[in-house]
Parts: C-alpha cells; sequence; structure tokens
C-alpha cells in the first residue's frame, strides 16, 4: 500500500516539476532568438525599445502559440491513444488533421473571411474539416460492424492521401500569394505577429483540454477495453462522441493557425505513458504540459539552429519523429509493457 | 415468491440477416446460480452482452429488477449489474488495485478521487477474491488465473447484486478451474450475489449451479434443474453427441464424459 501512495506521489512530483518548467521556459526562452534580448529591456523603463516589442509582440506570443499548439496535439493523440488502444492512432494517422487542413485550405482559397462571436472563420473551417474526418473513418466503422482499429488508422490513412491531394490540387489553382501562403503553412507555423493567433487558438485547445481532463475516469477504462468500460457504467457511445468533438476542437484550432504540425501528438503521450504510467488523472494533465514544453523547444532550436533563417517547426518535429516513430514499431513490445505503469515490475 | 431480478419475454437479436437470438423467455431469480451452456455460436455470449448493454437492439423485453433495460442509464445499470468478460488477453495497463479501483466508476463523480468506502470496497473485493497479496502488481505480468480472480475482484467492487460471466474458466488449468468455481459458489452463498455464468464445462455447470439454461441455434432447449440436466436426451439435443455417466467416488453425483 505504501507504494502505491509513492507512486502517486511521485506522479505528483512529475506534474510539479513539468509545470515550474513550463512557466520558466514561457518567461525565459522569449529572451532567446535571432537576436537575444537583455532582461534589462523588459524590466526597466521607458519600455519602448525596439528589444521590448520584439519580446512582447514576437517572441512572447509565438512562444504561446507553441506552447498551446503542442499541448493540443499531445493531448489529442493521448486521447486517440487511449480511446482505440493503438499506439500509432493520433490526429494524423486518422486523418482529422488532413481534414482540419483541408477546411483550411478551402478557407484561404476562397480568399472571403468572416468571423463568428469572435472565432475567425478559418478555425472554424478547419474544425469542420477535422469533423468531416471523424465522420468519414468512424461513420466507416459503425457502418460496417466488426471493423477492427486496424482498418480504421487505414481508412485514415487513405482518407489523409485523398485530402492531401485535394490540397495539392487547391494550391495548383491558386494564385502565387495564397499558394505559397498554402505551402508554407503546411509546412507548419508558428512565426505570428502579436497576441490575436494565440486568442484565436486558446478557446479551442482550452475548452477541448478542460473536456479530457474531466473524463479522465472514462479514458482509463476505455484503456482497459470497451467491454469493461460499458460494464462499469461508462456510456461509450456518448463518451466517444464527446472525445471527438473536443479533439475536433483542438486539432481545428490547432491546424487553423500553424498548420499540420506531425509527430508531437504521437511522441508526446508516449514518453508521458513511460515517465508515469497510463493513469489519465494524472497522464492528462502531464502530456498537456510535456507536449507543450516539448513544441516549444523544437521551435527555439527551428528559429536559432541556422539563424538568421528560420526552419519550419514541422521539419523539427518530423525529424524527431520519424525515427522515434521506427523506434515505436521495432519496440512495440516492450512499449506496451513499459507504458503499462510506473510501478515495480515483478 | 421468489424475486425476480430478471425477466427476459420473447427476444430476439440478429445480427444482418443471421439470427443469433430467437424468441427466448426466462426469469432469473434473486440468489440463484444459473449456468447457461450450450455448443458454440449459440447465442450465450451474445445473450450475456445484451444484459450489459455491450450490445443494443434486438425485439421483445428484458427487464431488470422490474425496470426495461433500455430506461436505464448505463451507470445506473451497473450498480445493479456487473460483467466479466471472456479471457481475451487484451492489454490492460494499470496495476490489480488500481484496475480494481476502477469498479468503483459508478460511483465517483469527475475530479473525484476514491474516498474511505471506495477504498474499503475495494480491499474487500480482494480479500474475498484472495488477490490482496497482487495488488501492486501489473495486471499484463498475471497468470490467467490470477487475472480471472482479479477481474472477478473488479466486477465485486462495483457492489451489483447480479454478476455475469462469460467462461470464466476458459484457458485455465484444473486447480484454477476449481480455484475459480470454488469462489464463485463462495461468493453466492456468501453475499448472496446472483450469478449467471456461461461455461462450456458440463460437470462443473451441474455441481455447482443451481440451475442450468442451455441454447441451442438461438433458442432455449433446456432450463432446469442440474441433475434432470445430466440426461443422455438432453445433452444430446444440445450437442448432438453421445455422453456416458459415471458415479463422482465422492460425492455420488453423475459425471458426463463423450464417448
Amino acid at each position: 500500500m505504501n507504494n502505491i501512495k509513492k507512486n502517486t506521489i511521485s506522479k505528483m512530483f512529475v506534474l510539479n516539476v513539468l509545470l515550474i518548467f513550463a512557466m520558466l521556459i514561457l518567461v525565459v526562452l522569449p529572451f532567446i532568438g535571432i537576436k537575444n534580448i537583455p532582461i534589462n529591456a523588459i524590466i526597466q523603463p521607458p519600455f519602448d525599445s525596439v528589444d521590448f516589442d520584439i519580446y512582447w509582440n514576437i517572441r512572447v506570443p509565438r512562444v504561446c502559440i507553441s506552447f498551446l499548439a503542442g499541448s493540443g496535439l499531445a493531448l489529442s493523440g493521448m486521447v486517440f491513444q487511449a480511446m482505440f488502444r493503438n499506439p500509432i492512432a493520433t490526429p494524423f494517422t486518422l486523418g482529422i488533421a488532413s481534414g482540419a487542413s483541408l477546411g483550411t485550405a478551402i478557407y484561404v482559397q476562397s480568399g472571403f473571411i468572416f468571423w463568428i462571436l469572435g472565432i475567425s472563420g478559418i478555425s472554424i473551417f478547419a474544425f469542420l474539416g477535422a469533423i468531416l474526418s471523424i465522420f468519414l473513418v468512424y461513420g466507416l466503422s459503425i457502418i460496417k460492424k466488426g471493423f477492427s482499429t486496424t482498418t480504421m488508422l487505414l481508412a485514415g490513412v487513405a482518407i489523409s492521401f485523398f485530402f492531401s491531394s485535394l490540397i495539392l490540387f487547391i494550391q495548383y489553382i491558386s494564385d502565387f500569394t495564397q499558394s505559397f501562403h498554402i505551402i508554407r503553412w503546411l509546412m507548419g507555423r508558428l512565426d505570428i505577429l502579436g497576441f490575436e493567433p494565440v486568442f484565436n487558438m486558446a478557446p479551442f485547445v482550452i475548452t477541448g483540454s478542460i473536456i479530457i481532463f474531466y473524463l479522465s475516469h472514462e479514458l482509463n477504462l476505455m484503456t482497459s477495453g470497451e467491454d469493461i468500460a460499458i460494464s462499469r457504467g461508462v456510456d461509450t457511445g456518448k463518451i466517444k462522441k464527446i472525445l471527438f468533438f473536443a479533439t475536433s476542437l483542438m486539432v481545428g484550432g490547432v491546424v487553423a493557425i500553424c498548420g499540420p504540425i506531425g509527430f508531437v501528438g504521437m511522441i508526446s503521450p508516449h514518453i508521458c505513458r513511460l515517465l508515469i504510467g497510463t493513469d489519465h488523472r494524472y497522464l492528462a494533465p502531464v502530456t498537456f504540459l510535456f507536449g507543450g514544453i516539448f513544441l516549444t523547444l523544437c521551435d527555439t532550436v527551428a528559429r536559432t539552429l541556422i539563424a538568421p533563417t528560420e526552419i519550419p517547426v514541422g521539419i523539427i518535429t518530423a525529424l524527431l519523429g520519424g525515427p522515434f516513430f521506427i523506434w515505436l514499431l521495432l519496440g512495440k513490445n516492450s512499449i506496451d509493457r513499459k507504458s503499462t505503469s510506473s510501478s515495480n515490475t515483478p | 415468491m421468489k424475486e425476480i431480478v430478471i425477466k427476459i419475454k420473447d427476444f430476439s437479436f440478429s445480427i444482418g440477416k443471421n439470427n443469433i437470438i430467437n424468441d427466448i423467455s426466462f426469469n432469473v431469480n434473486k440468489g440463484e446460480y444459473l449456468s447457461i451452456v450450450g455448443p458454440n455460436g449459440a447465442g450465450k455470449s451474445t445473450l450475456l452482452k445484451y444484459m450489459m448493454r455491450i450490445f443494443t437492439g434486438g425485439k421483445g423485453t428484458i427487464k431488470i429488477a422490474e425496470k426495461p433495460l433500455h430506461d436505464y442509464k448505463q451507470r445506473e445499470l451497473s450498480k445493479l449489474i456487473s460483467y466479466v468478460p471472456q479471457a481475451n488477453g487484451q492489454n490492460v495497463p494499470f496495476n490489480v488495485y488500481e484496475f480494481v479501483m476502477m469498479g468503483r466508476y459508478p460511483y465517483l463523480s469527475p475530479f473525484q478521487s476514491a474516498g474511505k468506502e471506495d477504498k474499503y470496497m475495494v480491499q474487500k473485493a480482494l480479500k474475498l477474491t484472495n488477490t490482496a497479496k497482487l495488488a501492486e502488481r501489473l495486471m499484463n505480468t498475471l497468470s490467467g488465473g490470477e487475472r480471472q480472480k482479479v477481474f472477478i475482484a473488479a466486477a465485486l467492487a462495483q457492489e451489483s447484486k447480479i454478476l455475469l460471466l462469460d467462461e470464466p474458466t476458459t484457458f485455465l488449468d484444473p486447480k484454477h478451474k476449481d480455484d475459480i468455481h470454488a469462489l464463485l459458489k463462495h461468493i453466492n452463498t456468501s453475499t448472496g450475489i446472483t450469478i449467471i455464468s456461461i461455461t462450456h464445462d458440463i460437470n462443473s455447470a451441474a455441481m455447482t449451479s443451481t440451475r442450468v439454461i442451455a441454447l441451442k441455434d438461438g433458442s432455449i432447449v433446456f432450463n432446469g434443474l442440474p441433475d434432470d440436466f445430466m440426461d443422455n436426451d438432453t445433452l444430446y439435443k444440445i450437442y448432438e453427441k453421445k455422453f456416458l455417466f459415471v458415479k463422482h467416488p465422492e460425492t455420488g453425483k453423475s459425471i458426463a464424459v463423450t464417448e
């Protein structure tokens, strides 16, 4: 029994360390970049230097948006892995990120701009694109009973290719400016100006996250198997719909602004599971923080590695993620075993 | 008059054009130990999953504690019925204590962690199933028999009045088979929990249960006392195979062996 208590403490410890680290990087990383900013420019008046401006209008929003995007994508990945009990289920492998990308590309190409309740049309289109993908992929599994997760992932990959072709088509018929905008955005971009994009994305990611934190008991049970979850009293049909809604919100909100940044959603939950186990009451907040920290660090590398040239962050995450993915495939069994719980394996 | 906990009337269920269950009716009384037997594909598992609402649809009525099944919220239903699925070796990434604690789900609200009563019920379930010593082991490291006991413990932690089990002893060695049967019998007699268990082991069904129902091609072909079930004609009707009967040297009860 002591051991169980100790386990909980170490989970809380990891959570607290990540929380402190997250706060630290949100403050510190904006100082680092092509031009390092002296601390005095921020804490000593007069606050009208170029450095002050760079810090508050470029760097801080950028760090915020990286953090939110990382958190949202990581948490979505965690939910899909739990729901489908499959280590490679992510917003990308299930075609949901492509759906969101297609929605965004259609919005950009259409050239008409609108807002609903202060939310940009681009995010709404991305959200609708994400929902469309889920309908297609999951709808198939409902129509055709006995549809396995593997088949669903394959359907996701197929839909992903299909949507990517549509995006390429849209890009091909676009004019040069739109075309460049779409290409650059498809690589994953975090170079934003001012806080507006942050305010645009935050409601999506935060709403989605709260829903997911709220359903941590249900996620635990669904990880143990759908039959088990139902017999313990989880209305899995309803919970799945809510989770699809929450993840579509997050993926849509993130992809609309940052583009489809790959691998964060797959790597982060796996590493967090190795750290603290599968109990989603801890895993969800830890994954949220880890995803945010991970993408923010990747972005810092992206903008400083070959400065003054900035590498699109999607390239960095994919460079790290590709090998990780292969490692996952090769060592799948050991991942399954280790990713169980942090407690002592006999 | 015995209290009826489950009432099934004219119930049919089909997937596509295949009729899985054909127009069956039966009642289950409180405190019964009911074994459901029958050849593979007879619709036993489907029936059990339907009672737990893992499957939905179908025609006819099923009432649990006098209330139609479809009127229940799942959480409410799970306080009355719990279910131990067929062993399928599925990855359960938790330790035993955590897994059994999840049986308390219907009693916990979101963000709430286990209270005194939850911990007490989990300890009680671990003790009753003799799995307290496994509490810190990972589910994936347990043997088949241990795992099955922990699944039963988790279902007990749920504090339901009815326990459904889908082939609880399949894949187990003779000792663990006996262990599980003895455990279920003990749960049934000491706590009064109604047990409905699917089994292919006709001898233990006859020995442990208070009633046997046999399904074949989705219909009930036998519904009665275990002693009446151990009969050549009955068994032939169910399995289309001749059995021989010998007397158990100690209990004197009939044991069926295939020819």
